[in-house]
């Protein structure tokens, strides 16, 4: 089985929100609130329990090239985020069920009749993607459609996406085609073009990388994700240094002698 | 016939020589390094003027993030988890004092069968705590399905039923010992032996009990947590210490060492509180603020500085429920300035904030 990945390059994204339609179709994925935020035209909000692709709506001052906007115009980019399915994760590392599991694509599973709804993944996901559902109790995320990976099919996310901005593929073949792509995007005069693979990082990588303009903080991408696996080093380390200290502590009181 | 008026969505012809002249330099040049037109009618935002968009500094950037909204997600965790906390870390720790005094101080037999009953009993309480806060309770023995050292979670749940049932056991083979003694005497050597195997047990998960949920809080990714890595281990087990003692001298019993345990779980509670106030890490901000903030300084005062207080004055019973009132709002004050950590972006995104720090990332 081929390891396979996400590209989503956002300079092709034109904001119809196809995506997050497939996935919910597809998935049955239920409503989870019909909101107005206010944030342009992003009423979707986050990635959630029943939120597994989530088109967001970036406002920035204009950079000039690329046909830029008019200056009393703000540049918009769009950008569908997902769930990341990092090669180190944490919600996968914190799992105490084994339900999350990695599949033969690379992606991170969970096994909705396994999960019994600990929360513990929630606090080991350095993206809030994975979240407990209400009234379900188990925790839910992209799936990367493993069932239509497994029948040979594109997740439906990114059959549906219009503009192929959701590109879909052996992961190899995503970084390279993400490559030219950037240096096709500095070529035409768009600087800003950055690639966001946090594959120096803890999380060691992951089979969603993104082809943003501008910084990626500004589209809620952390440009040094940790995998919260690393502090338990530190963690068991005081923790043996306690249990140390209480067990003399407790000796030495009762060594010291009861009453007079 | 009156003139229809122009559909103001349809461009004019102003803008569309405008485009016909970009698209010229681009075919020649490649580049276009100027502005471009503006779509008349279409809803592009406006630069200016709009709540919630970049230009009421509001907006999605390298400063506020995606519109200042939460880069993480909020802890799903109940009432109930704090509550284990306390009764978990409570329970470990007894049976800790239990072990060490059956071994030290062997004539203090009902300190020792009063200290396994603690034991049995938050170890006993614990569980439905932790079930009753899982989203589906009845698939609590998942847990035990795989064995997990990497997780912390998995670990709590393997040492809790190892400490539940050897405390469980300790405490019933003292049941059975008294009443052995006062009939069958054939009986209470085994009973005694098998008891203080348990109780040994229980002691050393109790070490496990009363440590691990540091690591459990402190690996994860909310920043007021895991920047307290190093020190919750060791908090947590001054916590849980003082607070099974204190329950210990509610239970009647004067021994000067549950004293001068309770006097070092007091000084380690002062120890840590010390190292938490003193260092300016903006992620413990909601350590020190706020309603968290009130909780984790009420419970850091009321396991520290009364209780030491209390005890150099003898005022052992007030002291002692002192601290058990600290140990229970030091839990709650950890898990409620979680919840407002995972709310704020700007550490885990690395944003360009004054007074925040930022080291270590890399600005693309």
């Amino acid at each position: 089985m081929a390891t396979t990945a996400f590209l989503t390059d956002s300079t092709l994204c034109i904001g119809c929100k196809a995506c997050e339609v497939a996935c919910k179709e597809w998935n049955e994925v239920p409503e989870d609130g019909l909101l107005f935020t206010g944030h342009s035209y992003d009423n979707t909000g986050a990635l959630g329990a029943s939120t597994w692709r989530h088109v967001k709506f970036v406002e920035q001052t204009p950079a000039i090239g690329c046909g830029g906007n008019d200056p009393a115009l703000l540049s918009w980019q769009f950008s569908s985020d997902v769930c990341k399915h990092c090669e180190n994760a944490g919600c996968l590392e914190a799992c105490p069920t084994g339900a999350i599991v990695r599949t033969e694509f690379g992606g991170v599973f969970i096994q909705p009749d396994v999960c019994n709804g600990c929360g513990y993944c929630v606090v080991g996901c350095p993206f809030g993607v994975v979240d407990r559902r209400e009234g379900d109790g188990r925790v839910f995320k992209c799936t990367f459609c493993y069932d239509r990976q497994l029948a040979g099919l594109q997740p439906a996310c990114a059959k549906a996406c219009p503009t192929q901005s959701i590109l879909f593929g052996e992961i190899d073949e995503m970084r390279q085609r993400a490559e030219e792509r950037l240096a096709e995007l500095h070529a035409r005069g768009m600087a800003d073009a950055v690639l966001w693979d946090a594959r120096d990082t803890s999380v060691g990588g992951t089979h969603a990388m993104f082809l943003l303009r501008g910084d990626p903080r500004a589209y809620n991408l952390p440009s040094a994700p940790e995998v919260p696996t690393v502090y338990q080093r530190d963690g068991w380390r005081a923790a043996a240094i306690a249990a140390g200290g209480l067990l003399l502590a407790a000796f030495g009181a009762f060594v010291a002698g009861g009453h007079d | 016939m009156p003139r229809r008026p122009r559909d103001p969505r349809l461009p004019d012809a102003a803008s569309e020589g405008r485009l016909d002249e970009l698209r010229e330099r681009a075919a020649s040049a490649g580049v276009v390094d100027a502005p471009g037109v503006r779509p008349a009618g279409a809803p592009m935002p406006l630069a200016n003027g709009v709540a919630g968009t970049a230009g009421d500094g509001n907006g999605a950037s390298a400063a506020s993030g995606y519109y200042g909204r939460p880069l993480l997600k909020e802890p799903t965790w109940t009432w109930e988890v704090p509550l284990y906390f306390f009764v978990g870390g409570a329970a470990g720790a007894a049976a800790v004092v239990g072990a060490t005094a059956r071994a030290m101080a062997s004539d203090e037999t009902d300190l020792v069968r009063d200290a396994r009953w603690v034991a049995a009993l938050g170890g006993a309480l614990s569980a439905p705590l932790l079930i009753s806060d899982l989203g589906r309770p009845e698939r609590f023995l998942n847990m035990l399905r795989v064995w997990k050292p990497q997780s912390p979670m998995s670990v709590g749940a393997w040492t809790l039923t190892a400490f539940g049932s050897s405390a469980g056991a300790a405490a019933f083979a003292d049941l059975v010992g008294r009443r052995a003694a006062d009939g069958d005497s054939r009986l209470a050597v085994p009973v005694r032996v098998v008891g203080d195997a348990a109780g040994m047990l229980a002691a050393a998960t109790g070490l496990v009990m009363t440590t691990y949920t540091g690591v459990l809080v402190g690996a994860t990714t909310i920043p007021a947590w895991n920047r307290s890595v190093s020190v919750l281990p060791i908090h947590f087990a001054a916590s849980g210490l003082g607070a099974a003692v204190s329950l210990l001298e509610l239970l009647g019993h004067d021994h000067p060492a549950l004293n001068r345990l309770g006097i070092a779980a007091a000084l380690a509670e002062i120890g840590t509180g010390v190292v938490h106030e003193l260092d300016g890490d903006p992620a413990h901000a909601p350590l020190k603020e706020g309603s968290s903030g009130a909780l984790v300084r009420a419970g850091g005062v009321l396991s520290g500085p009364v209780p030491l207080l209390l005890r150099l004055f003898g005022a052992r019973k007030a002291a002692a429920v002192a601290a058990i009132a600290g140990s229970l709002l030091t839990r709650y004050g950890w898990v409620a300035a979680g919840r407002i950590s995972a709310r704020d972006p700007s550490l885990p995104l690395g944003l360009q904030e004054p007074g925040h720090h930022s080291e270590g990332i890399e600005t693309p």
